[in-house]
């Protein structure tokens, strides 16, 4: 398994195909914490139903403000037939030329393979990771330790903003 | 390691003996193929371990894949105000492949249950708070997919067939004895 980025790294920018003719580069999700979720193919079995989860999970994601993106190795035009057969409500992005360059620079590609691991990232509002996990290719790695991730990052800007604001007063 | 993180309670629809030494939780999807299968598995299962087996059933409609999904727990919710949970939830799946509004109003008359009040529960969506509750302690356990099952509050990671789940559950009665012994 490639070693993916840690906590504390910031996140590599990148701007992808979102559509055929739509792009969407990283930075402009600054200020909402995203959710990169990075999975080997469109139509493959397992990642359907990580998709299809993410899809129905989404109000979730949308009490922390978070942002889902997928992103594969495949082509807009496959990514486009593939959301639309699955009814997905979140973008995919496309890794698509240079093959694999985003999945590379987050330690997220396989080599012998030619496609993404099934790795996970949390960022936050500045753009810095704040929670990785590396799921074994062909296993779905749920929800649950996104979530987590999300709720440990708003309580943590909870009592950071109270720091802060105790700091003001004093 | 997932873990059960919605403790089985009073909101659950329970099957079995309430003091068995062994609980299954399974989450699952009405029309998804894999639980219909695990259906007959279940009630194997059931019948295999007597009681010894508490079996607890909870949703997670995958409702974009599934249009079916949710109309059909929340018919099973209806049912089972009346205290008919059960016989919707085993009609829901045997007859799984012809799903659809006008087959739950059929089953809903069939179990004396009027269909235009099931018409309207679900119209009014009266039972989708519980089943989005089901469906949200599933995703915080780590329900990746339907079905899933857990056993004594570890989540089962073999196939969802006879033989393996009779494996996994005989393991954990055994353990259970141990512990009882060792505590008494």
């Amino acid at each position: 398994m490639a070693r993916i980025l840690a906590p504390g790294t910031p996140a590599p920018d990148f701007t992808l195909s979102v559509t055929p003719d739509q792009k969407l580069s990283l930075r402009d999700l600054r200020g909402q914490p995203v959710v990169l979720a990075f999975y080997p193919a469109d139509w493959s079995p397992v990642c359907g139903d990580q998709m299809a989860l993410y899809n129905e999970i989404l109000p979730e994601f949308q009490k922390y403000k978070a942002e889902v993106l997928g992103i594969s190795v495949d082509g807009a035009w496959c990514h486009a037939a593939f959301a639309r057969a699955q009814h997905l409500h979140f973008p995919l992005l496309s890794d698509f030329e240079p093959k694999g360059a985003v999945a590379k620079t987050y330690g997220a590609y396989r080599e012998q393979d030619g496609f993404c691991e099934r790795a996970l990232f949390v960022i936050d509002e500045k753009g810095v990771i704040f929670w990785s996990y590396c799921s074994p290719v062909a296993v779905n790695p749920g929800a649950d330790g996104i979530l987590e991730a999300l709720e440990n990052l708003k309580e943590k800007r909870q009592s950071h903003g109270e720091l802060e604001g105790s700091r003001r007063a004093s | 390691m997932a873990n059960l993180k919605v403790p089985v309670g009073p909101a659950d629809h329970t099957l079995g003996d309430e003091h068995a030494p062994v609980t299954v939780v399974e989450y699952g999807d009405y029309e998804c193929p894999h639980c219909g299968r695990a259906h007959p598995v279940v009630e194997a299962l059931r019948k295999h371990f007597g009681k010894q087996l508490k079996f607890v059933y909870r949703h997670f409609p995958l409702t974009q894949i599934h249009p079916m999904a949710e109309p059909a727990a929340e018919a099973a919710e209806f049912a089972g105000a009346t205290g008919h949970f059960w016989e919707m939830h085993n009609e829901i799946f045997e007859n799984q492949p012809s799903l659809s509004l006008p087959l739950l109003a059929e089953l809903a008359q069939a179990l004396g249950l009027p269909s235009e009040d099931l018409l309207s529960a679900l119209e009014s969506r009266e039972f989708l708070p519980a089943i989005k509750e089901d469906f949200l302690g599933g995703v915080r356990s780590g329900v990746n997919g339907t079905p899933t099952f857990f056993i004594n509050g570890y989540r089962y990671e073999g196939l969802n067939e006879f033989e393996d789940l009779v494996e996994a559950i005989d393991a954990e009665l055994l353990s259970a004895k141990t512990q009882h012994r060792r505590a008494g």
